[in-house]
């Protein structure tokens, strides 16, 4: 990017983590490097059981790595004594996907926690709480109890929660997980707002793509317990390179494994190339129908991107001629050879 | 049988049974909260894992809580008598009411709070919150409700090892309706200190579940 060179605020460094149970163990992590710059809101994704909740478990040391550092502002969470970690930890905020709130408190007493716990005095703390409840936008449940608020607002009070201490990070564990799609939104919505105005940075663990291009700015995908893939959303979303990446990108995109059409192609729409009719057009040119599987567009950095699974005539050559000219009209084509048969 | 002498024995011996109850709850407390505590921090998968230390406590607890009260009663006397002077009366049977429910309420309060959310907690140690505070603001706190519920269970079972307390001459109502009624047959006095004994235990659970309904911010209504 063009950018100056971006600080790095989380560095993970070779994190292994293995689980030993009576019966079996399990390698939750294998060698995972990664990188997060200072600003980002970095998407860590992969299916259940992939790993990226003791990932981010690892960020702030609730999960201590088996093998390999985490360092968090250049400095390494193995080596802090355990009064060094917890002030760190004051620095790195968490969020739920059950939003783990203090039932027995109310909301403006949950928000007070953190700062109870760092030690601010109990005046300067309700104003904060209060200025917090502000921002998420829910001043008049402040004194509330968690039971009588539903599913988002709880979060936003999580969220208000964690803001408390000024936090550098804030870690999203399947926080809108729980969440119907309208109020998984206006949670995102809120998180942006929040990583522009404060610079926060947010890291977001989750198994839905559509939630990393809501959002995110980068992505690493995760299978196995391994890093299968990293890059810019455009980037991975445009081009996923592993069958990890790939399965995540279709996973909203309809049951695409199951089409059994023969000679598929996936055209991938940018903002300048979605003003000609070209499907239309490149029918009309080679004189031949192709069939649409799957048309879709998505918002990825509040840019218009969508894709297309188009099924190409038999004959080879009219497929190939149609190929050559989606790609003169500089689209994005890939041949989805696995599937063809 | 109701002259007023006998109503003052049967208000006496109420009063006596009440003393006995609440004095050796609350020292049992003294000792099983923090043994019910220690049982949670220390275990396997608790804040604090000392296996050494939960495997004592909870052989220590399996132990006593083992030994039929009747049995332990007449076992600590030379104990009691150390502490209080006297092996009978009712100042004496506190000793090892105490003692019998001390390990049985380190597990209802063990239990209490193995019921708080691991999220919760979870997110405590997040915000950099340290064992101690985890226990009193999030474990204590958020299961009070069960605490209490915990509370009244054990002040009905340690009115009921009162009232046996009074086979040996402990005091009390238990001590009333075996004198009278057990000894002299007057089956009528047996009878009023059951019923006395019911009215108490149904005294104390409407109380704790009341309490423990007014602090429960759990529900909403």
């Amino acid at each position: 990017m063009g950018m100056a060179v971006m600080e790095t605020i989380i560095q993970i460094k070779d994190v292994s983590k293995t689980f030993v149970g009576k019966e079996n163990t399990v390698e939750a992590l294998r060698g995972i490097d990664l990188d997060i710059h200072k600003g980002e809101i970095y998407g860590i994704i992969g299916m259940s059981g992939a790993g990226k909740s003791t990932l981010v478990r690892c960020l702030n040391f609730l999960e201590k790595p088996t093998k390999g550092t985490v360092l968090v502002e250049g400095k390494d969470l193995s080596v802090l004594e355990e009064k060094e970690l917890r002030r760190m930890r004051t620095q790195i905020a968490m969020i739920f996907q059950h939003f783990n709130l203090l039932m027995q408190r109310t909301v403006l007493d949950n928000i007070c926690f953190p700062l109870e716990i760092v030690g601010q005095k109990k005046k300067e703390a309700r104003g904060r709480a209060e200025e917090l409840l502000k921002i998420v936008g829910l001043s008049e449940k402040a004194k509330a109890y968690p039971a009588q608020l539903s599913g988002g607002q709880k979060q936003r009070v999580a969220i208000a929660r964690a803001l408390a201490t000024n936090p550098k990070i804030l870690l999203c564990d399947e926080a809108t997980s729980a969440l119907d799609p309208t109020t998984t939104k206006s949670i995102l919505a809120l998180l942006k707002e929040i990583n522009e105005r404060y610079g926060i940075t947010i890291v977001i663990i989750t198994h839905e793509m559509a939630v990393v291009q809501e959002i995110c700015t980068h992505v690493a995908i995760i299978d196995g317990g391994s890093l299968a893939e990293t890059g810019t959303v455009e980037e991975v979303f445009a081009r996923p390179k592993t069958s990890a990446a790939k399965r995540l990108v279709f996973q909203n995109g309809g049951n695409y494994q199951e089409m059994k059409g023969k000679h598929c192609i996936r055209i991938v729409f940018k903002e300048n190339s979605s003003f000609e009719p070209v499907i239309a057009n490149m029918v009309l040119e080679c004189k031949t129908p192709a069939n649409i599987l799957l048309a879709d567009t998505k918002d990825i950095g509040g840019v218009a991107h969508g894709q297309m699974i188009l099924q190409l005539p038999e004959d080879d050559i009219v497929a190939g001629k149609m190929i050559s000219y989606l790609k003169e009209r500089k689209l994005e084509v890939e041949e989805l050879d696995n599937y063809v048969g | 049988m109701w002259d007023s002498a006998t109503i003052m024995m049967l208000a006496k011996e109420t009063g006596t049974t009440l003393y006995m109850t609440l004095t050796s709850t609350l020292f049992a407390y003294v000792i099983g909260l923090p043994l019910g505590i220690l049982l949670v921090v220390t275990a396997k998968d608790g804040l604090r894992p000392i296996a050494a230390v939960y495997k004592i406590l909870d052989v220590v607890v399996n132990v006593t809580r083992s030994i039929p009260f009747l049995i332990l009663l007449m076992l600590l006397i030379p104990f009691t008598r150390f502490v209080v002077g006297k092996s009978y009366g009712a100042t004496a049977t506190i000793v090892p009411l105490t003692i019998a429910a001390a390990p049985f309420i380190a597990r209802l309060v063990e239990s209490s709070l193995l019921e708080v959310d691991r999220g919760v907690i979870e997110a405590a140690q997040s915000m950099g919150a340290g064992t101690g505070t985890i226990v009193w603001k999030v474990l204590l706190a958020e299961a009070r409700t069960s605490l209490i519920v915990g509370a009244t269970i054990a002040l009905g079972t340690i009115l009921g090892y009162s009232a046996m307390a009074g086979a040996v001459g402990g005091g009390g109502l238990g001590d009333v309706a075996i004198r009278y009624g057990y000894y002299r047959y007057q089956a009528d006095i047996m009878i009023v200190t059951v019923v006395l004994l019911i009215i108490l235990v149904q005294i104390l659970q409407l109380i704790g579940t009341r309490l423990s309904k007014r602090l429960d911010k759990r529900i909403t209504n």
